[in-house]
């Protein structure tokens, strides 16, 4: 039963195959070493090393997305690892995710007092995670990523040690977050007992070999429980309720990286089990998404509507982003990995939402003002008066969740619906388009607020707003892609029209 | 005097497990002190751990054993974070439980 040492013969690993990995985090490790050898440093190196590092491992993602165009996709470090456009698009997304969330940080670590090289180590040991997530073929590698990824977002979330809501949020994510990583796993032990693997090829021809495995009761209830833990990291209903909580005690830039790069691996993850490993129950688990999905987007739009904090409006209004992306898993459940409806949708929705939302966290961080306090809808009102240019963007960022043509979100929404109505998927289309339009009043709501109410009494006696230069860089780059992406989006949906192609379906691999 | 011993079934340990976890499950939702929340988690990845390794044994695989060394690490890792969360919420607020965490709400 037990092999020999002898016998064992370690894997062939292709390094130039897992570089945007080993950038990030050989980058991450030489940053919290270096930083502890050196604090003389000017502060703000971290900051750009972490954003280069994030570009460096993009421009990696780049080249062997060509690659890959080129001579196909491929399985790696004894099928542990899958190599394809899929995890290319998600390594993309969440690179995106860190550079963006670590310009924001900079500033906002110098106005807090904070500065040090910990987070940023954090934020490159969570991509790290995340990426290991996407581009898993195994699901305990999967779980490997996912711990990395949470454990490291459950620190970033406490990291403000001087307001008692950070220790808060900190506490109910971990515990929560650990929970969830609980049931995750007792679904990996039962799959695993149920099909006699934890890879994702084996699983796949598990059910081809034995057809009785279909009514296998121990893998039925892997499935859900999988579902289960998954579901509580993408906070869908009805797991959601550590996420309003955590997003508004976080530091307003953790809560940015949290919903971009944490969100993107998770649901990614969500993809890849449900999509790649698990097509043969899909008959199973797709009345069950379509359930998660209904009531994902309307607990999240409706919720919304009563909060008076910006901070927990977006919250909300992530969870009916979430709710948006399983009606893209829920189509894909129909058609499975092999056309191009559901997955690719809900893949640009990710990196689309990903830029969105740190954009509006941004923004948020900017009126937060010291001490990250001031987010209260009435810290908001008059915004329009002081800062004209960044009530704008904040503008833009809300029209675009609130998926007004022209803008990215738009083409988001309409990808997931368009997916589930080719999948005659109609009454999770119509829902959808109903929780959008409750979901617009939410975002209206913080609008009139920016552009139609005056400043509240006693506001002129509080600390003017200061838009530093690379939060204000940062927001920049987040309007120009939501627009240019919202004018011209051909090009995207090309791109993640090809994450289909992924590497595992080689039934008997 | 002749006890009858039936021998132990790879059904009888995930039973085992099934009952160790659901005991976490509901001590997580019942008890207040984060660390006794804290303590319940660990006892699921526990029964987790029994599962993979009654699985690995009927299946006859290594891998399942194997498994159980990672989530032990990961256990690790988490018991470090958990309680350095804890205790730099009980350092501001000795003797906190759960509902006394408890200022994010809405």
């Amino acid at each position: 039963m037990i092999v020999a040492a002898g016998t064992f013969t370690a894997p062939s690993i292709d390094w130039f195959a897992l570089a945007p990995l080993l950038v990030l985090l050989v980058g991450g490790l030489v940053l919290l070493v270096t930083a502890s050898f050196t604090p003389q440093w000017p502060k703000h190196l971290y900051a750009y090393a972490t954003v280069a590092l994030g570009l460096a491992a993009m421009v990696v993602a780049f080249v062997q997305w060509h690659a890959i165009t080129r001579d196909g996709p491929k399985l790696l470090v004894g099928n542990a690892v899958s190599y394809d456009h899929f995890s290319m698009f998600g390594i993309i997304t969440i690179c995106i995710g860190l550079s963006l969330s670590a310009m924001v940080t900079d500033d906002f670590l110098r106005r807090e007092g904070m500065e040090g090289p910990e987070i940023y180590g954090l934020y490159l040991m969570a991509a790290v995670g995340g990426i290991v997530m996407v581009m898993s073929n195994d699901l305990i590698v999967l779980f490997l990523g996912l711990e990395t990824l949470s454990i490291s977002l459950y620190v970033l979330a406490a990291s403000n040690r001087r307001r008692a809501e950070s220790q808060e949020a900190g506490i109910k994510y971990f515990v929560l977050g650990g929970f969830s990583s609980a049931f995750f796993l007792y679904g990996i032990a039962l799959i695993y007992g149920g099909t006699g693997s934890t890879n994702f090829n084996r699983i796949l021809t598990a059910f081809d070999s034995v057809p009785l495995q279909r009514k296998d009761s121990l893998v039925l209830v892997g499935v859900a429980l999988l579902l289960v833990g998954l579901g509580f990291k993408v906070s869908a209903a009805p797991f959601h309720f550590w996420a309003p909580d955590v997003y508004q005690g976080s530091p307003t830039p953790v809560t940015a990286f949290m919903a971009s790069v944490g969100k993107a691996a998770a649901f990614a993850a969500l993809f890849r089990v449900f999509v790649v490993a698990l097509p043969n129950w899909k008959d199973d688990w797709r009345p069950v998404v379509w359930v998660l999905a209904i009531l994902t987007l309307l607990v999240g739009s409706i919720s919304a509507v009563v909060q008076t904090n910006v901070k927990r409006m977006l919250a909300y209004s992530s969870i009916s982003h979430a709710g948006f992306i399983l009606i893209g898993l829920e189509a894909a459940g129909h058609s499975g990995a092999s056309t191009r409806s559901g997955m690719p949708s809900s893949m640009m929705y990710l990196m689309i939402y990903s830029v969105l939302v740190i954009g509006t966290f941004a923004v948020v961080a900017v009126v937060g003002r010291t001490g990250d306090g001031a987010t209260d809808l009435g810290s908001f009102r008059g915004l329009s008066r002081q800062k004209p240019w960044l009530a704008t963007a904040l503008t833009v960022f809300l029209l675009a969740q609130a998926g007004v043509p022209l803008t990215s979100g738009f083409i988001a929404k309409f990808g997931v619906i368009e997916a589930a109505v080719d999948e005659h998927s109609y009454a999770l289309a119509t829902i959808a388009m109903v929780s959008a339009v409750i979901g617009a009043f939410l975002y209206l709501r913080i609008l009139i607020s920016v552009w139609l109410a005056d400043a509240e009494v006693g506001d002129e006696k509080r600390e003017a707003m200061h838009i530093p230069i690379s939060t204000g860089a940062a927001i920049l780059l987040c309007v120009g892609f939501t627009i240019y992406v919202g004018v011209n989006p051909e090009w995207l949906i090309q791109a993640s029209d090809r994450v289909v192609l992924v590497a595992v379906p080689v039934v008997g691999g | 005097m002749v006890i009858a011993i039936a021998t132990p079934t790879t059904t009888w340990y995930l039973l085992l497990a099934a009952m160790l976890f659901s005991t976490g499950v509901v001590g997580v939702l019942v008890r207040r002190n984060p660390l006794v929340m804290f303590m319940c988690i660990e006892l699921m990845l526990n029964a987790v751990n029994l599962t993979f390794v009654a699985m690995a044994n009927k299946l006859g695989d290594i891998g399942g054993q194997t498994t159980v060394f990672f989530v032990m690490v990961v256990a690790a890792a988490e018991v470090v974070v958990g309680l350095g969360i804890i205790v730099s919420i009980l350092r501001r607020r000795p003797g906190a439980t759960a509902d006394d965490i408890a200022e994010l709400k809405g």
